[in-house]
This record gives C-alpha cells, sequence and structure tokens, in this order.
C-alpha cells in the first residue's frame, strides 16, 4: 500500500455528519419555545356612546329585567337575593325561557333584559365569570332552540338560521354605571 | 454465485444524507423568522381569568391591545399599586386611548377597519373601577368590538 501524500492528508474534510444533529437541536428548540400566541376571550359589543343624558326612557317592565349584581366584596345578588355562581346560569335560563309562564319571570325570551350592575371595587375575575355565565345561558338557550327547531346543532346552521334563533332569544345584557362603592381611584 | 455478487454490485448507492442539514437549516430559519418575541414590556402584572365562553381572535392585525393590572414589584415605587392602564409600552391614562386606537386604525386598510377588535387583557386582582373607565373611552372612541381576553377554563367553576 503506497504511503499517503500530504496531500491526500489535507483533503480530508471536516465531518458534516454532525450538522443535521445540532441543526436539530436548535429546530426543537425553537419548535418547543413558540408558542404560536393565541389570544382567545368572551367577545363583546359595546352600546354606542351617546352624549344624551343615560337615563332609561324606554320603560321595561318590571318582570322583564333580571337584576344581576356584584357588589365590592365580589359577592352575587340576583334580584336582589344573595346567589351562587354555579347555580346562575339555570337561574338566567328559566327566567328567560319562563318555561311554566310564571308571574315574576320574562314575559317572553326576546323582551327579556338581563341588567348587570358592579360597584367600581368589583374584582375583574367576579365580574367575568358572571359575564362568561350570562352568556354561557344564553347558549345553551339558542342550542336547545337549534336541537327543537332544526334538530341539529346551532353550530351547523347556516347563519340565516341562527339569526333566527338569536332574534328569538336575543342576548340583551344592559350594564349599568357602576356605582362607586370600593373604588382604588379615590 | 458469482451471478448474486454482480445484483449487488448493481445496486444504488445510498441516498446521500448531505443535504438534510441544508432542509433541517431551512426549518430552523422559517421557525426563527416566525417566532414572534413579545413586542411590549410589561411593568405591569397581567394574569388574564379564566372562561368558557371563547372566540379566538384570529386576524393578529386587526386587534389591538389594552393591558390592565397593577405595576409589577420593580415598578412600584413609581406606580403605586392600584391598577393601571398600559398601551403598548407606555403606562398610560385613559385619555391616551383615542390616540393608541387612531395610530392602530391607520395601520389597518380601510376596508378592514369596521374589523378592528380591542382586546383587554386584564388582570384577574384588578378593579371594575378603571376597567369601567377604559370602556367608557372606548365607546366614546367608537371601538365598540372589545375581546375580555381569557384563558379556557379547566375544571368547574370554584
Amino acid at each position: 500500500m503506497a504511503k499517503r501524500s500530504t496531500r491526500d492528508k489535507l483533503k480530508q474534510e471536516v465531518n458534516a455528519g454532525s450538522m443535521a444533529d445540532i441543526a436539530f437541536l436548535l429546530l426543537i428548540f425553537f419548535l418547543v419555545t413558540t408558542t404560536i400566541a393565541e389570544d382567545s376571550g368572551v367577545l363583546v359589543k359595546l352600546p354606542p356612546w351617546s352624549e344624551e343624558d343615560q337615563q332609561d326612557d324606554i320603560k321595561i317592565k318590571q318582570r322583564n329585567i333580571l337584576t344581576v349584581l356584584i357588589n365590592a366584596q365580589d359577592e352575587l345578588l340576583v334580584e336582589k337575593e344573595p346567589a351562587d355562581i354555579t347555580t346562575l346560569r339555570a337561574t338566567v335560563k328559566e327566567f328567560i325561557a319562563n318555561p311554566n309562564h310564571e308571574e315574576d319571570k320574562a314575559e317572553a325570551p326576546n323582551v327579556a333584559v338581563v341588567s348587570l350592575q358592579n360597584d367600581r371595587g368589583t374584582k375583574y375575575k367576579a365580574y367575568l365569570e358572571v359575564y362568561n355565565e350570562l352568556k354561557a345561558a344564553y347558549r345553551e338557550l339558542w342550542e336547545e332552540a337549534a336541537q327543537k327547531k332544526f334538530h341539529k346543532e346551532y353550530k351547523s346552521l347556516d347563519s340565516d338560521k341562527q339569526r333566527t334563533i338569536r332574534n328569538e332569544f336575543p342576548l340583551v345584557i344592559s350594564e349599568a354605571d357602576p356605582t362607586e362603592y370600593g373604588d382604588e381611584e379615590k | 454465485m458469482a451471478h448474486f455478487k454482480k445484483k449487488r454490485g448493481q445496486s444504488s448507492p445510498e441516498v446521500s444524507t448531505a443535504s438534510l442539514p441544508d432542509i433541517i437549516f431551512m426549518l430552523l430559519f422559517f421557525f426563527m423568522v416566525t417566532t414572534v418575541m413579545r413586542t411590549a414590556t410589561l411593568k405591569i402584572s397581567v394574569s388574564t381569568p379564566q372562561a368558557t365562553e371563547l372566540t379566538k381572535l384570529v386576524k393578529k392585525t386587526l386587534v389591538n391591545y389594552l393591558f390592565i393590572g397593577r405595576p409589577m414589584e420593580a415598578y412600584r415605587a413609581e406606580l403605586g399599586t392600584k391598577p393601571r392602564l398600559q398601551l403598548g409600552d407606555k403606562i398610560s391614562t385613559v385619555n391616551d386611548i383615542p390616540l393608541f386606537l387612531e395610530k392602530h386604525r391607520l395601520k389597518v386598510p380601510e376596508k378592514l377597519r369596521p374589523g378592528i377588535t380591542s382586546s383587554l387583557k386584564v388582570d384577574e386582582s384588578a378593579t371594575m373601577g378603571i376597567v369601567y373607565d377604559v370602556k367608557t373611552a372606548l365607546r366614546k372612541a367608537n371601538q365598540l368590538k372589545v375581546n375580555y381576553s381569557a384563558k379556557k377554563r379547566t375544571g368547574d367553576l370554584k
């Protein structure tokens, strides 16, 4: 066997086989650290601002309003009675749908209004929990109506049918100005 | 057995793995480029509450973020402990909201402007006072699509 010349030795390349491994490591690092940041939340539509006096000129019958109050101590009061958040959804559903046609509940779902009140000292967490329950109650009502009317899931209906259901059970959450209790700014 | 030997000799050479690093590097660069590092450094701590009725915000360019929370420890001497509003990088007041919204609106093509959503990232412990003030400012600025940012609830309520 001939002796290797120096030129041959120089020709020997650096082994690039490990390159893939290094790149893989980096890739995995980025894959793990990348959070495809997804923002989700409770979508609401605020009522437009009007300069006129915010007094309610429209008369709504008392029986059609469900008053939900969260005070500065984060206590929940439904129609001025202490209530528990876990039963709120059912209460709201029963109030709106009023299946037994009770005197003190809404005349019809499309005239029912949920009035949400809070203090300035109310914790945001409590507020959002309640808001979430109100939305969930309406979502369940829509779902039930969709099953009853079209025997389909609400989601799978086309937008026209969804709208008819939403018109039957319009989501009306009226938010009153918060009272000054527990205000941190003052 | 010469027959077999011949066949082995004919078999194609191994697939070259030399291009593997290149492919991997391309993937790597893709992820490096798409990774968006947090754009605003928050001076307040924001831990959003949990909820179930969630809507995903898909179009990032149509969303502007308003943060409300209590200042982090390092900034307490300067900012106090009451909940504050942060717009972009700066601690702001409610009066800065219209300008902030307008700046964002200008970046959005005119056609898409009605779809602009304000994402309120509010800390659990913030009180409704400041949230209400911010909401009022948004209403006055005619920015009515609002998203209360929340995490998916795992487990039961309470």
